[in-house]
């Protein structure tokens, strides 16, 4: 299973990570021995398995759809880089 | 005999006979700490001195457990202390809020001595994946602890706190409790809350004691198990008393030992003393039976891609926005998105998501997701299946006990197969204790998992207990702290 390098700057963008030049190649050999690991699975028959999203069987939990206020909102705010008047601070996007 | 030295239901005796006094525990877990935190290197953040403080304003103890010490794996959400997860990400995270299960020890009144060290975002089986710093196994400083709860088995092995809250992905409470010679258990899937628990893997995630003992293991459990309307994962079951399995009995118990356990990859004096364990159950009256689980040779790869599937969607919230690190190179709002993220997250946790995203992308996810999740389906299958004729299943917990720091950084496959024998338990989502079942001729401790069927914890403790007190384990070997 080969990687290629445009597929690793592929991945690294889809994943919102910049890979410089030189960790290219690492990277590719890690994602490549892993994923070779990887292969085993597909010696496993799974026709008409399906697939588990858990291991418990609980679906559709639901709960009333009520607004609860969180009680201390500095807690919250204190760990942004950049607030103001009780908001996050961002670049200007336009 | 030193108050450390004690598990906390000695101390709970003594503190009900009038013997010794809350103020006394805790400063003995502090010079304990003074004395030994600079070798073994467990805390992130230390919080003694708070919760002395509490300790001496509490005049007659309200709770059974009110003032009894506990040290915290920073994963969990402390409210007004910093929750780092060993990660340069969240160094100055100071969690707005409490974790349910911190809800539940602060209703008991117990008090935190600190954050423990982990492998950043709990992914690792070393500890040597953390941003701040190494932890060393006490039994010998020259080697690692395990991971991810590093910091969480070795204060307990090294008596600096008396027990302690770690989180299970694939291992990460029972391997270092393994190879830091403690007990470590997982529960079920959904039996405590994650609610507050920093996410690695959700649909693997669980958080469990780490303890001296078997009987500290399952009042631990009692104090943290139970629904919690606030993670719908978590499973709506009858509350029980698990300290009443506690009990030295396994006559008639039916273990089952897979033999793909004891093949390739497991160390030979790790195998060895774990089939003299099982032995030790058939003289005690239990029916021993070997069988074939073949599926568990998939389990591996079919967690690392389940997990690194999730990973690399949960870790997507950390963007420099909100909370967590920012970076200072950026013109643009995505410059703060991808400088913030490639700059606040260590190797590891890179190389994980690069692999969570790439199963997940277009053209690979029917090839590696949904086959593992189908995969996945047959563990579970093959794991109920087992269930139906044993009530234990015992393996061993890790395939090697702790090797030097820095031997096998180099090679992260090589990693990854530390997991070999723990990850299948957290695939099928059913429940494993680890307990210590003999020492290496290095006198590294080696421990052996009892595994179980969903939500019957009772069943593995009351099998764990009658060996430990077949065998008094810790009263026989003690951390060295040798070089």
């Amino acid at each position: 299973m080969a990687v290629s390098k445009e597929e690793i700057l592929h991945i690294a963008k889809l994943a919102d990570l910049k890979i410089e030049e030189n960790e290219i190649d690492e990277y590719a050999k890690n994602l490549e021995d892993i994923l070779n690991f990887a292969q085993i699975i597909n010696s496993v028959d799974t026709e008409n398995v399906k697939e588990s999203i858990g291991t418990l069987n609980n679906v559709n939990v639901f709960r009333k759809d009520e607004v609860k206020e969180f009680e201390d909102k500095e807690a919250l705010l204190q760990n942004a880089t950049e607030q103001e008047d009780g908001m996050f601070r961002i670049p200007k996007v336009i | 005999m030193e108050l450390y030295e004690l598990t906390v239901h000695e101390l709970l005796e003594k503190l009900d006979n009038k013997e010794i006094t809350l103020e006394e525990i805790t400063k003995s877990y502090i010079d304990r700490i003074n004395d030994k935190e600079k070798d073994v290197q467990a805390f992130v953040t230390l919080t003694d001195k708070e919760a002395l403080g509490k300790v001496q304003t509490i005049k007659e103890r309200k709770t059974k457990f009110e003032g009894i010490p506990i040290g915290i794996k920073d994963n969990m959400c402390i409210k007004g202390t910093k929750t780092t997860c060993s990660s340069k990400m969240l160094e100055n995270f100071i969690a707005p809020y409490n974790a349910t299960v911190i809800e539940k020890l602060n209703e008991e009144g117990l008090v935190s001595l600190g954050k423990l060290n982990m492998d950043e975002f709990a992914m690792g089986t070393t500890t040597e994946h953390s941003a701040f710093k190494k932890t060393c196994n006490p039994w010998n400083l020259n080697k690692v602890p395990g991971g991810s709860s590093g910091g969480a088995a070795s204060a307990v092995a090294a008596n600096m706190v008396p027990w302690a809250l770690g989180s299970d992905t694939g291992g990460s409470i029972r391997q270092p409790a393994s190879l830091c010679g403690v007990v470590g258990l997982k529960p079920t899937y959904g039996l405590v809350s994650r609610y507050g628990l920093i996410a690695y893997a959700s649909s693997l995630d669980q958080i469990g004691p780490i303890t001296k003992d078997v009987e500290d293991s399952a009042i631990l459990l009692n104090l943290i198990a139970g629904h919690d309307e606030k993670d719908s994962t978590s499973a709506n079951v009858d509350k029980k008393d698990y300290t009443k399995a506690l009990v030295r009995d396994v006559k008639g118990l039916k273990i089952g030992v897979p033999k793909e356990y004891f093949g390739e990859g497991i160390n030979e004096e790790v195998s060895i003393s774990v089939k003299n364990a099982i032995k030790k159950y058939e003289e005690m009256g239990a029916i021993v039976e070997e069988f074939s689980l073949p599926i568990a040779d998939y389990a591996l790869a079919t967690y690392y891609i389940i997990a690194c599937a999730e990973a690399s969607s949960n870790l997507g919230r950390f963007d420099g926005i909100r909370y967590g690190y920012r970076t200072k190179n950026f013109e643009s709002l995505k410059d703060i998105y991808v400088n913030s993220r490639t700059e606040g997250f260590g190797d590891e946790v890179k190389r994980r998501i690069i692999l969570g995203t790439y199963v997940l992308s277009s053209g690979y996810y029917d090839a590696y997701y949904k086959k593992a999740q189908k995969v996945r389906t047959l563990i579970k299958d093959q794991f109920n299946s087992a269930f139906e004729k044993y009530d234990v299943i015992i393996a061993p917990t890790a395939p090697n006990v702790a090797f030097n720091i820095g031997e096998k950084s180099n090679n992260p496959l090589e990693l990854y197969m530390e997991d070999l024998c723990t990850v299948p338990i957290n695939v099928a989502g059913v429940p494993s204790i680890s307990i210590p079942c003999g020492v290496n001729s290095e006198g590294m401790p080696i421990g052996m998992q009892l595994i179980g069927k969903q939500f019957d914890e009772e069943t593995i403790i009351r099998a764990a207990y009658t060996y430990e007190q077949e065998t008094k384990f810790m009263e026989n070997y003690r951390p060295t702290f040798k070089n």
